[in-house]
């Protein structure tokens, strides 16, 4: 039987033999809590502080800039609540992007709840989010302003850069959820203007339970979790050493290869999306045509929905994802989708192809086979199917 | 999540596609997912001479459950007198797929509509008397076909253009 087909790297990637490779002298070698005085916990502590260094330099952040966390969703959370909290009495405005993942949507509106007011932008049909915008809604009250970096369902990637100075300008705090594009494209904290910056590690090759939280140096914000005061009293909780080691070892295989691989996975890409469009009737690609991660292509078919188009190409060996409703919890399409303007029957037919480092043109090739086959099937089942 | 149950009907579905002049159409659709479902049927008659469906076909745009359980509702409905088809609930099709996930129930809920809504069609085209039971269930039906009609008008007139054609 043929290997299966991994293209759903945005949930989440494998773990680099490279990195569990150094994570594994730490589970039971080097398990010290990095609190403990002796030798086990000092040595905790210095490969703590170490990937502590590492991790920060991928982003141009000084390594006492750089928190710990557990995941991305912890991070945000921490973000948005930690400066939220602190700076009460400067304002309680907070502009946030419409594409967010739920982890920023639903803690903006967590704090709505609690005497905040949450600006809603807006983005175009390719989810991008306007600058302009941004400095139109912030007010004297404004406290934080959070766009993510580059969006995981369509891989649009925001002019942070823009957004950043115009709330340095502002004086307003800038938070960037950069899950999708760390380690993936360069990030420059200083250059981009980022007060706030939620990076993980389990979507860059690391494993999963490790994550970080750049807070410019000067900029306080409170804890979410109290207790015995690890990172600096902003996040308690013993240290996950094998994870963060990980973390790291993932971080300097990025930046090792980010080039090359980035350059490769374009070309991957487009040959995915140029196909998909030729080979297909009535197909789509959703967010931008350039300015969109390297690894992502997402589109969406007429006629068809895109859970059972998900599970028939599981049924091929191929993992994809969608935004259909049927897929959700909730039963609702995609917010990202409806935010570009698709309509829901349009975001029912929703698939996203997510490529990473062991993605190969041959993999490419067979989906390109496969797909249009699928999709025909589905079309026939469907009582929609003009242009079969 | 699913059944192997589940899958295989939807990996193989049973009695898709259109009939041609059928005698009842029923189309449904799902305001809450958006999922649409038509059921097509042709009535016969058994060996006593009472009418029966003699066959059942179905279209679906929908999810694994919206087509593994009209696959199984058209199974379910072939050879069945009309007073049995209008008595075939949503737990007999959870029934026979192994069970669904919890979220998935409306799915079966749908396939029985569609069913009842084609057993309807061909009784007042043929203005025959409809049970009080059916009336009942065809007036709730209408009303959420409405709005789902609404939110596919496009795609539907360009379908049933094709087919006057």
């Amino acid at each position: 039987m043929r290997k299966r087909i991994y293209l759903d790297y945005a949930a989440t990637t494998p773990v680099d033999p490279k990195v569990l490779e150094k994570m594994f002298p730490y589970f039971s070698e080097k398990f010290g809590n990095t609190m403990s005085l002796h030798s086990f916990g000092r040595e905790a502590k210095d490969s703590l502080e170490e990937s502590r260094k590492v991790i920060a330099g991928l982003m141009g952040a000084e390594p006492e800039e750089v928190i710990f966390t557990g995941s991305a969703t912890e991070s945000n959370n921490l973000a948005l609540k930690g400066i939220a909290f602190l700076n009460q009495e400067k304002g309680n405005h907070i502009i946030i992007s419409p594409i967010e993942h739920p982890c920023i949507i639903e803690t903006a509106r967590f704090l709505e709840t609690q005497g905040f007011e949450v600006a809603w932008l807006k983005v175009d049909k390719y989810g991008l989010v306007n600058p302009n915008d941004i400095k139109k809604l912030i007010k004297k009250n404004t406290i934080l302003v959070s766009v993510m970096h580059a969006n995981n369902e369509i891989g649009t990637v925001e002019p942070i850069e823009e957004i950043g100075k115009i709330c340095k300008e502002k004086g307003v705090y800038f938070h960037t959820d950069a899950t999708q594009s760390f380690g993936k494209i360069p990030i420059d904290v200083n250059k981009m203007n980022i007060d706030l910056l939620t990076a993980n590690s389990h979507k860059m090759y690391g494993p999963k339970g490790a994550a970080c939280l750049f807070i410019r140096k000067g900029i306080k914000i409170s804890p979410i979790l109290h207790g015995g005061g690890h990172e600096s009293g902003l996040r308690s909780s013993t240290i996950n050493i094998p994870a963060i080691v990980g973390f790291a070892e993932a971080c300097r295989i990025c930046k090792k290869v980010m080039k090359k691989e980035s350059k490769r996975l374009v070309k991957l890409r487009n040959k995915l999306i140029k196909g998909v469009l030729e080979k297909i009737p009535n197909s789509h690609l959703n967010g931008h045509p350039e300015k969109r991660l390297p690894n992502n292509a997402n589109f969406w078919f007429s006629f068809i929905e895109g859970e059972s188009l998900v599970f028939e190409l599981d049924s091929y060996r191929i993992a994809a994802s969608t935004g259909s409703a049927c897929s959700s919890e909730k039963l609702e399409p995609s917010h990202v989708l409806l935010a570009i303007g698709l309509e829901p029957k349009e975001a029912h037919g929703s698939l996203r192809l997510s490529l990473g480092r062991w993605t190969t043109e041959k993999e490419i090739n067979i989906v390109l086979d496969v797909l249009p086959e699928i999709i025909t099937r589905l079309r026939k089942i469907s009582p929609f199917k003009r242009n079969l | 999540m699913y059944t192997k149950k589940v899958l295989k009907h939807f990996r193989k579905p049973y009695n898709y596609g259109k009939i041609r002049n059928p005698d009842g159409i029923g189309k449904v659709g799902n305001i809450v997912c958006g999922d649409v479902m038509w059921l097509y049927i042709k009535i016969g008659k058994n060996k006593i001479k009472e009418e029966i469906i003699k066959d059942a076909k179905f279209e679906t745009f929908g999810c694994v459950a919206a087509i593994a359980t009209s696959s199984v509702i058209t199974n379910l409905a072939k050879g069945k007198t009309l007073n049995e088809a209008i008595k075939i609930t949503k737990d007999e099709i959870v029934k026979s797929l192994g069970g669904l996930p919890p979220i998935k129930l409306h799915c079966s809920v749908l396939a029985v509509d569609a069913l009842l809504e084609a057993i309807y069609d061909y009784l007042s085209k043929r203005k025959r008397e409809i049970p009080q039971e059916l009336k009942i269930q065809h007036q709730r039906i209408q009303k959420e076909k409405q709005l789902i009609e609404e939110k596919y008008k496009e795609w539907i007139e360009a379908e049933e253009m094709l087919q006057r054609q």
